[in-house]
């Protein structure tokens, strides 16, 4: 194995390992991050699996597919539940920051690695031990039918008593745990590791958004272990702080909770702002229009994002100040985040643009991103939200803001990498196939649903009135089409692996500036093993 | 002609036969197939909510045609075919403001009236009367405080047992009637876990929090059939969990009042209703 192709990179590196100790003792952050996305490709095609069966079962009115008994509606709960959990933090967490992250900030900012490349392993593998006990809470008595915000009493042990829900907090504190570790250790390689010249204003905008994201995690994720410790306590321990027959109090749950979640969507949506930034430079030619801009702008989405969790809880009883309060604070978020979409075009504006497949995710996510970033707009609004609150439209503005903003970025990331992480590029033609078709089949899926939620149907539900019915149908034909573009990416992945045209070290040209373009394809095993000097280099800008 | 019936007959067929006639050509408020905007407003909360939205979704649609616009404008305009060499600009501090301040003033634009909406639909400082709004899993109970405490619980109607023209998933054995063009305060509790008590078409949305009572109002413009559902996760029948209110004209909503009393004079306060009828709000 020795002399295998990358040997010549430093001349210590004499011993590869086998198959065991590369994948399961990995301290590489390449290798790590590959474990990363393989985990949030089987993630997906299980909360993908959990989706569609929603979609089924939503397609007509009337129970199709669960049975009308307790059992069978609580397995639907248990789905929406599962769902929730899957994407949120088994498919895009992993796959932005475990994933992407980890190949690409070490390589973007001149690192040899991450700067704990053993804690990166534990990150990985709590990871992987926190998605096992999450399914093993899904087939154990009955499962966790409490929706992804868990809220007490339904989640407290009078409603779901079993070990179901038990499971479930064990598994958001084992990966709450991996995430804080992986936060962590993107912090201080960023704070420390940057090669000499890479300043902090000359970053790729890549990186700033994993510094941000980290920071995110880091002080969010904290609160939810606190939540779920208090929670895990009142279900087993006598304690009541949710109860509010012994003084405890439901809605400090929903506080607590929200104070995690909100950052945590942002957690979710940053690494992809960070992605297209990068896309968007690239295959226009041009450095990013106002860098310094781009970068204050994240970390004021962080910042403010910290201060409005309870435009979640409009409805439970809050004070009107205090729903002005938070009303106004939500709208002040769409000012950095319209300076962000306002760059991307300026970026394009003037550029020479050419609409490669990467390139092609990346306006599709700005367009959707800013369908899904208007109703939030309308649904900022406390005033608005007595009719949206926990309708369709609150489903169909997250799933486009988040849910398939996200998953387009993810998409992106990987179309524009893939070349670096295997050698190899993408098929041409099946991936623009693939493109269209999950690009269609998701605006047709989630656009109707916009209208469903203004004529009130509510969310979580398995069965809805008949008048609900046309748009539901619609919905689910969209779903199917989704699912053929998902499947479709998989082929692609298979055809890339199994006969991509090999590629240099910069397949995209002039446009691709950043220092990963500046080592071969596939990454060697070691890279930046001589620090490249960036001094005198050009700024980021 | 009623009235002359009315008085022959007995106090139970008093109220019955007053109803009778408003149900037969009643106004309903529910979605309909195909439905592209919200349910008609019909309370003055709602109607201020429909023209915020009106306002919102004007701005918002315009927000996406503009990007859209920009971005089509530059795949075309900018093409690598077309403009093979790129310009170098980065900054431009002119715009990069404006796209910070105008920003800024369509939010104050937004905010101003949102907030005065905000305002109006939280509390009456006038109510007529109160009704009390309890959730268990899975129904729900009223109680008329105004009214010698009159209770009974709404279940929702299976769909084997559904009438003709009763909807599926809406339709309840006892609905809660409350007089129409009255200020009625809602105080809403649950006895187990969490639901939301939510009528789209009067924009009422309201948490039932146990250990609770959440606060708000509705004035219903005119009688009619108003329905919604539970509108936060309550359990495994949470769809199946309909709300429905029969609004009458006063004349005839205290008809009902004399009826109902008859009808549920059996249901004494049970145990389970208890601690949401100890936290009377006067």
């Amino acid at each position: 194995m020795a002399n295998s192709v990358e040997a010549h990179h430093g001349e210590h590196e004499h011993h590869y390992p086998g198959f065991f100790t590369r994948w399961f003792c990995s301290t590489n952050h390449k290798d790590i991050g590959t474990l990363y996305l393989w985990v949030a490709m089987i993630a997906a095609i299980i909360g993908g699996v959990m989706s569609w069966y929603i979609r089924a079962e939503l397609a007509e009115p009337g129970l199709q597919l669960i049975s009308n008994d307790p059992e069978g509606r609580q397995f639907y709960n248990v789905l929406v539940t599962g769902h929730g959990f899957i994407m949120v933090f088994f498919v895009v967490m992993p796959a932005m920051i475990g994933g992407f992250g980890n190949w690409f900030v070490p390589l973007m900012i001149g690192a040899p690695d991450m700067a704990f490349p053993r804690m990166n392993n534990i990150s990985f593998w709590l990871l992987a031990a926190g998605f096992i006990l999450l399914l093993i809470a899904a087939f154990i008595d009955g499962g966790p039918g409490t929706g992804w915000t868990v809220y007490p009493p339904l989640s407290s042990a009078d409603f779901h008593p079993g070990r179901a829900v038990d499971f479930g907090i064990l598994s958001l504190h084992v990966a709450g745990a991996s995430s804080i570790l992986g936060a962590i250790n993107f912090i201080v390689t960023i704070f420390n590791m940057r090669a000499p010249g890479m300043t902090i204003h000359r970053m790729p905008l890549f990186v700033w958004a994993m510094l941000i994201t980290a920071f995110l995690l880091l002080l969010a994720l904290p609160v939810l272990a606190g939540g779920l410790t208090m929670l895990l306590t009142d279900r087993n321990f006598g304690t009541s702080f949710f109860d509010p027959g012994q003084g405890g109090d439901p809605v400090l749950w929903q506080h607590l909770f929200w104070f995690f979640g909100h950052p945590e969507v942002y957690i979710i949506i940053l690494p992809a702002f960070g992605i297209i930034s990068q896309i968007v430079s690239t295959f226009s030619k041009k450095p990013v229009f106002g860098y310094l801009g781009m970068a204050y702008a994240m970390a004021a989405i962080g910042v403010v994002g910290f201060v409005v969790w309870a435009h979640h809880m409009y409805t439970v009883g809050f004070d009107v100040n205090t729903r002005a309060y938070f009303t106004a604070a939500t709208m002040v978020i769409a000012v950095p985040t319209g300076v962000k979409i306002f760059s991307w075009l300026a970026t394009m504006w003037g550029g020479s643009i050419r609409m490669e497949v990467p390139m092609m995710y990346a306006v599709a996510f700005i367009f959707l991103f800013v369908v899904g970033g208007v109703t939030g707009i309308t649904l900022a609004n406390s005033s608005a939200d007595l009719v949206f609150h926990d309708t369709y439209y609150v489903v169909a503005h997250f799933h486009y803001v988040m849910g398939i903003a996200a998953i387009l970025g993810m998409f992106a990331g990987w179309y524009y990498w893939i070349g670096k992480m295997s050698g190899r590029q993408y098929p041409e033609t099946l991936s623009r196939l693939q493109f269209w078709l999950f690009f269609i089949g998701v605006n047709v899926l989630f656009f109707p649903q916009h209208f469903s939620g203004f004529a009130g149907m509510p969310r979580r539900i398995p069965d809805y009135p008949d008048a609900y019915a046309p748009y539901n149908y619609i919905s689910s034909i969209g779903a199917l089409i989704t699912a053929v573009g998902t499947l479709l990416f998989f082929v692609v992945l298979w055809r890339t692996y199994a006969a991509g045209t090999r590629v240099g070290a910069n397949p995209w040209g002039e446009g691709a500036t950043t220092l990963e373009w500046s080592v071969d394809s596939p990454a060697p095993w070691h890279t930046h093993e001589d620090l490249p000097d960036m001094a005198g280099k050009a700024p980021a800008e | 002609m009623f009235k002359r019936l009315i008085i022959k007959t007995s106090v139970v067929w008093l109220g019955l036969l007053a109803v009778g006639p408003v149900l037969a050509e009643e106004y309903v408020a529910r979605s309909k197939p195909w439905q592209m905007w919200l349910q008609e407003p019909m309370s003055p909360s709602a109607e201020k909510i429909n023209d915020l939205n009106v306002l919102l979704l004007w701005i918002e649609v315009g927000i996406v045609v503009f990007v859209l616009a920009l971005l089509a404008y530059c795949i075309i305009r900018f093409r690598e075919k077309r403009n093979p060499t790129p310009t170098k600009t980065t900054h431009n501090t002119a715009l990069e403001v404006a796209w910070t301040a105008i920003p800024v003033l369509i939010l104050v634009a937004i905010a101003v009236p949102s907030l005065k909406v905000l305002y109006y639909t939280d509390q009456t400082p006038n109510a007529e009367m109160t009704l009390k709004v309890a959730g268990n899993q899975w129904y729900w109970t009223y109680i008329y405080p105004d009214h010698g405490d009159l209770e009974f619980d709404s279940n929702p109607i299976p769909d084997d047992e559904l009438k003709p023209g009763q909807p599926r998933l809406l339709s309840v054995d006892n609905p809660v009637y409350l007089p129409a063009n009255t200020n009625i305060r809602l105080l809403l509790s649950s006895n187990d876990v969490i639901h939301n008590w939510a009528i789209p078409s009067l924009a009422v949305k309201l948490d039932n929090t146990p250990g609770r009572v959440n606060e708000t109002w509705v004035r219903i413009n005119k009688p009619g059939s108003y329905y919604g559902m539970c509108s936060e996760l309550c359990g495994v029948y949470h769809s199946f969990m309909p709300i429905h209110i029969k609004a009458l004209s006063r004349e005839n909503f205290k008809k009902w009042v004399v009826k109902a009393k008859l009808e549920f004079a059996a249901n004494s306060r049970s145990d389970e209703t208890l601690r949401v009828a100890q936290v009377e709000i006067r």
